[in-house]
C-alpha cells in the first residue's frame, strides 16, 4: 500500500502532558554524550516526538510501513529553552506527503506546548518510506 | 559586534562510538529499532552492519556548540539531513568528527554550522545550529 497523499493537513489528538525531569534528562544528557548534564539537550523533544510519531504509524489509512521508514531529516525550533519541570503537551500534523522515485517522503510537525498552552518548541520530522524494490 | 566572525572554526571534537553508546542511546530514547543493537537483524535488511541512530548523531554533534557557547547563548533552532549510515563495528566502534564552524552573525543570534565525518565521509547534510545570544 503506498503512502496515502490524503494525510496533508491531518492533525491528531494531543499527547498526554510530559512531565519534563531531571533524571531523564540526565540519562538523556549522558546518552548523547554531553558534558553538562544539567541542560536540556537541544535535541531532547526526540523523546515527546516518539510518542506522536507512532500516532503517526498506527493510523490505519495511513500506508505507512514502519519496516520501510528510513529517518531523513529533523528539525527542533524553539521559543524558548525547556526547563526541568515544564509539562508538555504535543500536537502532531502531517504537512508534506511527496513521491520521489519510488520512495514517499512524509514530513510531520509535532508542535509542543508548555501547561500555560505556550509554544515551546516543533519538533519537525521527514520520515523516507522506501518503495518497493 | 562582539567578535564572532563567519568560517571561524569555534569547536572540533572527535567522539568514539561503541555497541554501549547505542545500548545507551536506545534505552534513553525509547528507540529500540533492532538495527541499533543486533547484526543479525541488520544484516537481514540489507545493511553493512550495525548503525548509529542518526538521532544520536545529530544529538552528540551539536554538544561542541553547547559547550563553546556556555551562558552566551542558548540553541534555539537545530537541524540536519540524514545522508549517510555511521556504522558501528563490535570490536572497533566508529569514531565520527564533529567540526563547528560559524556560518552567519546576525542580531543577536549565530549561525554554526557543523561538518561531521565518518570514515572520510560526511554523514550529516546541512547541520545548522541556531545560537541565540544571551
Amino acid at each position: 500500500m503506498p503512502v496515502n497523499p490524503d494525510l496533508v493537513g491531518r492533525q491528531f489528538p494531543p499527547t498526554a502532558p510530559y512531565l519534563v525531569g531531571r533524571e531523564k534528562v540526565r540519562e538523556f544528557a549522558r546518552a548523547v554524550l554531553a558534558t553538562d548534564t544539567d541542560l536540556v539537550p537541544a535535541t531532547f523533544p526526540v523523546v515527546i516526538q516518539e510518542a506522536t510519531l507512532a500516532q503517526l504509524l498506527a493510523e490505519p489509512d495511513a500506508g505507512i510501513d514502519f519496516s520501510r521508514v528510513v529517518h531523513g531529516e529533523q528539525r527542533f525550533s524553539y521559543s524558548r529553552p525547556i526547563v526541568i519541570g515544564d509539562e508538555l503537551t504535543a500536537t502532531l500534523s502531517v504537512t508534506s506527503v511527496k513521491t520521489l522515485g519510488g520512495n514517499a517522503m512524509v514530513t510531520a510537525a509535532s508542535e509542543m506546548v508548555d501547561a500555560g498552552g505556550e509554544h515551546v518548541v516543533t519538533a519537525i520530522s521527514t520520515l523516507v518510506v522506501r518503495g518497493d524494490e | 559586534m562582539s567578535g564572532y566572525t563567519v568560517g571561524e572554526v569555534v569547536a572540533e571534537h572527535t567522539y568514539g562510538l561503541t555497541r554501549d553508546t547505542l545500548v545507551r542511546y536506545a534505552g534513553a530514547s525509547g528507540d529500540f529499532n533492532p538495527i541499533h543493537y543486533r547484526d543479525d537483524v541488520a544484516a537481514s535488511v540489507g545493511l553493512p552492519g550495525v548503525l548509529a541512530h542518526g538521532m544520536l548523531t545529530m544529538g552528540f554533534a551539536v554538544q561542541p556548540v553547547v559547550e563553546w557557547i556556555g551562558d552566551r547563548g542558548w540553541v534555539s533552532d537545530y537541524q540536519t539531513r540524514f545522508t549517510r549510515p555511521v556504522v558501528v563495528d563490535p570490536i572497533e566502534g566508529a569514531s565520527v568528527t564533529v567540526v563547528a564552524t560559524i556560518g552567519a552573525v546576525e542580531e543577536g543570534a549565530l549561525r554554526v554550522d557543523l561538518t561531521v565525518t565518518y570514515d572520510s565521509a560526511t554523514v550529516l547534510g546541512k547541520a545548522q545550529v541556531r545560537v541565540t545570544l544571551s
